[in-house]
């Protein structure tokens, strides 16, 4: 089972070329970042992949599903997609309606909607905020009630569009935690972001994007320290990857331990 | 005379029961780059509020204790005279951009209209701040078919074009990509060059170490912590207060628990060079 982009380039009604001809399979399990500029075509490339963009030109494949034959609505059943502003997709008046939305929608027993508002609360730290109004929240625990409600729905695939902006010191170790116990129940977890060390410290396998194009795709190691690569998406290395280049340190560090470890 | 005094303020929104500032009396003065961190609802952005005037003016509520700007009270400042001395720009672009306004030329030039600046004078400062944050291509565009990060250097771009003395800038990279946000501090720091007093509420911890004079933490409406930069990101006593610090300061307590101080903690990438290429000698 995977997401199969093949070939797939995107352009927008009004003319506009966001992607260009783009080949990447993502398989089940993975933990998988996106990086790169602002503008490189990221959002656009994980919106083909949950139906929200049919590529205009290719194919994107989900468990074997082309999403050119079937509606948005059923492709988000296996790919859920948390958008970068969390007020594109909360409509409720309370952070619970928010969560349980989907689930009620598809009348599932009361017992299941329980246990799974129960799991996507739990993994995102929201208990505390169940009976309010959610536009009445800071806007990085609006984002968290958007991946919540994403997470109840039980997607194999989960897109995360910048997760961490905004997020303070306990916001990001709550992500953090969430994305291994997702990757424990089986989910695929794809995130954009442009917090390299979230990027680094979260994700097994990085893609860079540039220019419409995927550029590389590799792990954390093969990505940071391709200064070809770094400069080309315009990303930075990690700060202790960047403090062992300048310290000379062999063996492509990126991680405090390694670093402490070698000197 | 400090430029700003808080003297034991307290403030709560109206209709909540928690007090969102606890008893804050700091100083700030003129001329110097100050970062407030710490974790999300801790008071940082009401902070901002009252340092702008918007409380009380247009967040009414409860206000207990003195905060003068330069001298006058917040509560004496009319708004549209603090509004020409303090520029804000919003952490939410959304909240910032007019939505009345048809090209992001004009959304820039909206706070120097309002003041009646001659036209040509406008337009010269208005094309000077486009090109200095980037924008100038974007000049024609409307503001709302913006992207999230464009609109955010556009809310950027039409507070800075008002030259205040001073500004408060709430979380202003949190939607920019890394040379984004470098070229936003680029510009922070040449406004502080400049002579402005710069109040800076940002998560990036690795950019207000290399950039702020002073920090303030925010916990729970109060200030939990402050003083120079140094002392407050190189103590790993901080991280308890809900905030990050700087990567090369976690590194060198990481030296330090193995055995291999280096001769200070750093907080930027410059000194943790230094202190590592020192070590030997």
């Amino acid at each position: 089972m995977a997401i199969e982009v093949k070939n797939a380039s995107f352009v927008y009604p009004n003319g506009f070329k966001a992607l260009e001809n783009i080949n990447i399979v993502i398989n089940e399990g993975e933990r998988v970042a996106i990086v790169g500029q602002n503008g490189a075509g990221k959002t656009t490339c994980v919106k083909m992949m949950n139906g929200l963009n049919k590529p205009t030109e290719g194919d994107v494949i989900v468990d074997g599903m082309n999403t050119k034959d079937k509606t948005t609505a059923f492709i988000a059943k296996s790919v859920g997609y948390v958008f970068q502003n969390p007020d594109e997709q909360i409509f409720n008046s309370t952070v619970r309606a928010e969560v349980e939305y989907v689930l009620r929608y598809f009348k599932l027993p009361e017992k299941e909607i329980k246990e799974r508002v129960k799991r996507a609360v739990q993994l995102t730290d929201i208990a505390g905020y169940l009976d309010i109004n959610p536009l009445d929240l800071p806007y990085p625990i609006r984002k968290f009630v958007a991946i919540a409600a994403v997470i109840a729905s039980k997607p194999k695939y989960i897109i995360l569009d910048e997760p961490t902006a905004g997020q303070d010191k306990h916001g990001t170790e709550t992500l953090s935690m969430m994305i291994s116990e997702l990757e424990k129940d089986g989910v695929t977890v794809i995130t954009i972001t442009h917090d390299m060390d979230f990027a680094v410290a979260n994700f097994d396998r990085i893609v860079a994007m540039s220019q419409k194009k995927i550029i590389a795709d590799g792990n954390a190691k093969e990505i940071f320290w391709n200064e070809d690569i770094v400069s080309r998406a315009r990303i930075k290395k990690t700060q202790i990857g960047e403090l062992a280049k300048r310290l000379n340190v062999p063996g492509e560090v990126l991680f405090c331990e390694e670093l402490v470890e070698k000197l | 005379m400090a430029y700003i005094e808080l003297k034991d303020v307290s403030y709560r929104y109206p209709y909540t029961k928690e007090q969102a500032l606890k008893n804050v009396t700091y100083s700030f003065e003129r001329g110097k780059f100050y970062g407030i961190i710490g974790e999300n609802g801790g008071g940082k952005t009401t902070l901002c509020n009252l340092i702008r005037g918007l409380i009380p003016h247009f967040y009414l509520g409860r206000l207990k204790g003195e905060a003068l700007v330069d001298g006058v009270d917040v509560r004496d400042w009319d708004t549209g005279e603090i509004s020409a001395k303090i520029g804000y720009v919003f952490q939410n672009p959304f909240t910032q951009i007019s939505g009345i306004k048809e090209t992001v030329f004009e959304e820039v030039a909206i706070g120097l209209e309002n003041l009646g600046v001659p036209k040509d004078e406008m337009i010269e400062r208005v094309i000077n701040v486009c090109e200095m944050l980037n924008i100038e291509d974007l000049v024609k565009n409307n503001p709302n078919e913006l992207s999230r990060g464009q609109r955010q250097r556009v809310a950027f771009a039409s507070i800075i074009v008002m030259d205040t003395d001073t500004l408060v800038i709430d979380e202003p990279t949190s939607q920019l990509d890394p040379e984004g946000t470098e070229s936003v501090f680029e510009i922070i720091r040449s406004l502080k060059e400049s002579g402005k007093t710069i109040i800076l509420v940002e998560h990036k911890i690795d950019l207000i170490a290399e950039h702020c004079e002073e920090i303030l933490v925010m916990q729970g409406g109060k200030i939990a912590m402050s003083g120079p930069t140094k002392a407050i990101l190189s103590d790993f006593g901080t991280l308890d207060l809900g905030t990050m610090i700087p990567a090369t300061a976690v590194f060198g307590h990481a030296m330090k628990e193995a055995g291999k101080p280096l001769a200070d903690i750093p907080i930027t990438l410059d000194e943790a060079v230094e202190l590592v290429e020192r070590r030997g000698e």
